[in-house]
């Protein structure tokens, strides 16, 4: 039977952009539907009722919500090019920093470019130090997957590119220096030029 | 397996610990039960060499300890007892969809339900605290029709034995009924949702929650403790 994949999302979110990479890394075809956030459809709000969010992935009719445990459903169903190892320890420690990424940074970097002038420094210092336990986790490591992207590189996409992106826009490196943060900013090098990511890279507007 | 070869960091009034607990319980899994003790002075918890060094990241409980390897957040180390010991009972269901609903609803209850639960104790003003309860019973009203749907009409999320969604909830049952107790108020309403309503009493008693579940006055005690800490750190 073919599958049916949709994927409710906007071409400007991470977090819809994470499902895309899985679901290109396993190579299943789906049909991209764009919302418009100010304007939400109805059948995004039929298939999310709760939050009412993107990204939303519908597989045969049945709807999947929540970036992690959209990654999660897509990697458990479409076996190719795992996302999760294999061992169960390490799969707790990939979901681990799934979750640091999700609840911990993303939150401190959006508010250290956010932060009014007197507030910025001491966001930007929060920030910092949680980047920095970052960097001591990838030491070593070509990818927080090891050789090759996994869920954690996935989910911190906000930092592989996103956060180059802020950062220009604003015109300063405020935060992710390469003499701060030398093996994050190689990564994030890594990352933007591995295939999967590369073409599926919203352009900088 | 020998019980020195799985040892867990916690305190027996977390519900966080509760939920690992219980999943231990499930698999039939022999551990040792570290616990840390209460802080002096206004530190809630007195942290271990052990916790700082096995979770240094966020220096919180519980932390499971495998052989030598340690595994932090509650859910996260639920998953890992269920992936590592197969041969007891699943706390997660088998087919993709029905994990995919299981971890949404659990990333509801941590993400929006819990922190409106503990924004009850923690509000300044009868307004605040109204507010917070009404959230905490609209969330309720939610997770009703959760159960209807993920029981499927047995008796817990998972089917006929608890599992991953009832641990996720079922651990903060006993400071659900602190909180209804010390401000006169009746949250899990039996009327609004009595599929939960009943849910909670079967959960409390199965065999895989009650030696973990600490008695309503025991939690009521170390509240009182534990804010009057809280409100000492916090001068307004």
């Amino acid at each position: 039977m073919a599958d049916e994949v949709k994927l409710f999302g906007v071409w400007a979110s991470p977090y819809s952009r994470r499902v895309e990479v899985a679901l290109k890394l396993k190579g299943v075809k789906y049909e991209f539907i764009e919302e418009d956030l100010s304007n939400k459809s109805d059948l995004l709000l039929k298939y999310n009722p709760v939050h009412k969010k993107i990204p939303v992935l519908l597989h045969n009719g049945k709807p999947i919500v929540e970036s992690l445990v959209i990654l999660e459903y897509i990697d458990e169903t479409w076996k190719g090019n795992p996302i999760l190892p294999h061992d169960p320890y390490q799969k707790a420690v990939a979901r681990f920093w799934a979750k640091f990424l999700d609840e911990k940074c993303f939150p401190a970097l959006r508010k250290a470019f956010s932060s009014k002038e007197d507030e910025q420094e001491k966001a930007i210092e929060e920030a910092s130090e949680l980047l920095k336990i970052l960097e001591n986790e990838l030491n070593g490591k070509k990818f927080f997957g090891g050789d090759k992207i996994g869920l954690v590189d996935i989910v911190a996409n906000f930092i592989g590119f996103w956060l180059g992106v802020i950062q220009e826009a604003k015109g300063e490196e405020l935060l992710l220096t390469h003499k701060k943060f030398p093996i994050l900013c190689k990564w994030i090098d890594e990352y933007v030029n591995c295939s999967v990511i590369k073409e599926n890279l919203p352009c900088q507007r | 397996m020998a019980a020195n070869d799985v040892k867990l960091l916690g305190a027996w009034p977390s519900p966080f610990v509760m939920r690992v607990r219980m999943a231990l319980k499930i698999k039939a899994v022999d551990y040792e039960f570290l616990e840390e003790k209460m802080g002096s002075n206004n530190d809630i918890l007195h942290k271990s060499e052990l916790l700082l060094k096995s979770n240094p990241v966020y220096k919180k409980i519980p932390v499971l300890i495998h052989g030598d390897k340690p595994i932090c957040e509650s859910l996260v180390i639920v998953q890992y007892i269920d992936e590592v010991w197969t041969s007891g009972s699943s706390i997660l269901p088998s087919d993709p969809f029905d994990r995919a609903i299981a971890r949404f609803w659990a990333a509801y209850i941590e993400d929006k339900w819990v922190p409106s639960l503990r924004s009850i104790g923690m509000a300044e003003s009868e307004e605040a605290k109204k507010a917070a309860m009404e959230q905490v019973e609209e969330g309720l009203g939610l997770l009703e029709d959760a159960f209807v749907k993920c029981s499927k009409g047995k008796n817990f999320f998972s089917g006929d034995q608890v599992g991953y969604l009832d641990i996720t909830l079922g651990c903060y049952l006993g400071w659900l009924k602190v909180t209804e107790k010390m401000n006169n108020v009746k949250l899990l309403d039996g009327a609004k949702t009595p599929g939960l309503d009943k849910w909670a009493e079967r959960f409390c008693s199965d065999v895989a929650v009650k030696d973990v579940m600490p008695e309503t006055e025991k939690l009521i005690e170390f509240a009182k403790v534990l804010f009057a800490k809280l409100r000492a750190a916090s001068p307004n």
